[in-house]
């Protein structure tokens, strides 16, 4: 089983991308949870969301306290939430920053792998201006994930509320995202 | 078909496809998203539901007992201190035998104002004349929305029923759901037949007479023979949902790994899906631990839980609210059922109260305090003392 944190800001769309994430593993096949961790809710107050993805039944009902992966949507955070908490070290750290792979280390004093992504420029240069979904690219590859099953799921669920034009932006931020991170896998 | 979705989706899809006449709600804080997706359906033209917006959940369970008097097969949801607020017409409702079915997003009765998993609710509505059923998952909650339907309508019962979800743990969370095609669930529910309606103006009949001491007894009496009447309704239920879902209903309670369990926990709702996991890894190294987990929480079947805690050492019984000044509740069912004569050891759980987290860490550790238990001890999980 891997479990997954996600810390994004309230209106940055974590709950909705580790919603998405759900429903892209559940295309393929596997076991699926998704859910956000709720405190006050407030635009721009930091949130957590969480995913476990499992071959098998998953039965477990508790907070996620060891994740596999962590993805940090905003780097601000890295600061005031202390995200590498309880990640595994040999788990993935995923991060949107402009700044170096070296520098988040040195940041974050995480010695396990480290992805490090511009989704905030990716996000601006494919038209879309949130950068969770290219974090969600990102979050695939990791995986290891079939690209090809994820797109198809993120597609079908963005054309229930965006026009063909945004989703199309979308799926380009998610395929930037997506080759940023590819090559570092969880676990491998 | 199988999809992601939260409990309070997997809940509202149910009611969906069972498609009652009146669903009456007040989107009262905390409620649940269960009003909001059924108003959208309804407004979406997908269902032919009236759908009664209150101005209060005493109202809402108010315009319930009408509805259902007047012959409407009526569904509600609600959660915390709107099922505070309902209570006074759920003993009402009981009392009239109407099958109202209501989904319950257990969360924790204010104060302080919390919002968050516990089950002091459902605990509230005990003693209301309600049958009260626990879901460990969205799925279970989906595939109990559909059974209770028939355990409330069955005319020896003729009680509403609670189908009670742990508060966030499930009706935020998003999980695997296979829900069933429209068609087999508008079949399996059946065309709704119901008695004495009101609206039957050429029979016409009394509801919610008044009834002084020479009555008002026997008339409870009666009420607990619908009571009596469910054990055996809920379990040809669940036989015949199981052949339709091809998903395996069958008993009062799920007994997980308990036949030849030393030490065994009693839990209800989603705790007990993290205390099988618990469970296989103890039994891994070969701890002789099983799990008893409560479907069907009132009735109460005593005798049938006795029997399968028979044969164990020690038992932890798992409360998600206090009574305060006493055990727990599910404590003193499960003990008095061995009154006069020889039991396990009993230690009592209080657990989890305002969504206090229960990893399995906590599991392991109330497996382990067995070893050293004494019966009629009252113990806290996860508490900071």
């Amino acid at each position: 089983m891997v479990e997954i944190r996600w810390h994004g800001r309230g209106g940055q769309g974590a709950k909705t991308v580790s919603q998405i994430l759900a429903q892209i593993n559940l295309r393929e096949g596997k076991h699926v949870q998704a859910f956000p961790e709720y405190g006050p809710e407030r635009s721009g107050a930091p949130v957590r969301a969480y995913n476990r993805i499992s071959e098998e039944e998953i039965l477990v009902h508790s907070g996620v306290y060891h994740p596999d992966i962590v993805v940090v949507i905003d780097e601000t955070l890295l600061d005031s939430e202390n995200p590498t908490e309880g990640l595994k070290p040999d788990g993935v750290l995923i991060v949107n920053s402009s700044r170096s792979e070296a520098e988040i280390r040195e940041a974050t004093g995480f010695r396990g792998k480290i992805v490090v992504l511009d989704a905030t420029k990716i996000a601006r240069e494919a038209g879309t201006g949130f950068p969770n979904v290219p974090m969600l690219g990102a979050v695939v590859a990791v995986l290891g994930t079939d690209p090809a099953i994820a797109e198809e799921e993120l597609k079908e669920t963005l054309s229930h509320r965006l026009p063909p034009e945004v989703v199309e932006k979308n799926i380009r931020a998610f395929r930037a995202g997506y080759e940023a991170a590819k090559g570092v896998y969880v676990g491998g | 078909m199988k999809k992601v979705m939260t409990g309070h989706k997997a809940v509202a899809e149910a009611m969906r496809q069972i498609e009652p006449d009146v669903v009456a709600v007040y989107p009262i804080t905390p409620q649940s998203e269960i009003a909001e997706y059924y108003a959208q359906y309804v407004a979406d033209g997908l269902v032919r539901t009236e759908l009664v917006p209150v101005e209060s959940e005493h109202s809402a369970m108010s315009a319930c007992v009408g509805a259902a008097a007047a012959g409407a097969r009526v569904i509600t949801a609600t959660a915390s201190q709107g099922l505070a607020l309902m209570v006074e017409i759920l003993y009402i409702a009981a009392s009239m035998r109407l099958p109202i079915v209501m989904a319950l997003a257990n969360r924790a009765l204010s104060g302080p104002i919390n919002i968050h998993c516990d089950h002091s609710d459902a605990y509230l509505a005990r003693d209301s004349g309600a049958v009260q059923i626990f879901a460990e998952s969205a799925q279970e909650a989906y595939d109990y929305m559909v059974m209770a339907q028939r355990i409330a309508e069955h005319k020896d019962v003729r009680l509403p029923v609670i189908v009670n979800l742990d508060g966030f743990t499930l009706t935020h969370s998003s999980q695997v759901v296979e829900t069933l095609p429209d068609e087999r669930v508008k079949e399996f529910v059946g065309e709704y037949e119901p008695l004495y309606p009101l609206l039957d103006v050429d029979n016409p009949s009394t509801w919610g007479p008044f009834a002084m001491p020479d009555y008002y007894f026997e008339l409870k009496r009666a009420q607990q023979a619908g009571m009596e009447a469910v054990p055996e309704v809920f379990l040809s239920v669940q036989e015949e949902y199981s052949r339709l879902s091809g998903r395996p209903y069958k008993g009062f309670f799920e007994a997980y790994k308990l036949d030849d369990a030393e030490r065994v926990i009693v839990v209800m709702g989603s705790t007990a899906g993290t205390a099988k996991v618990v469970v296989d890894e103890l039994r891994a190294r070969g701890e002789r631990v099983g799990l008893l987990k409560v479907w069907l929480w009132r009735p109460f079947p005593r005798a049938e839980v006795a029997e399968a805690l028979s044969g164990a050492k020690a038992v932890a019984i798992m409360d998600r609210a206090l009574s305060f000044g006493n055990m727990g509740a599910l404590y003193l069912d499960i003990t008095s059922a061995f009154a006069g004569r020889e039991g396990p050891t009993f230690v009592n759980y209080i657990y989890g109260l305002g969504g206090r987290d229960v990893p399995a860490e906590h599991i392991a550790q109330v497996f382990e305090g067995l070893e050293d238990a004494v019966t009629g001890e009252l113990r806290y999980l996860g508490l900071r003392e």
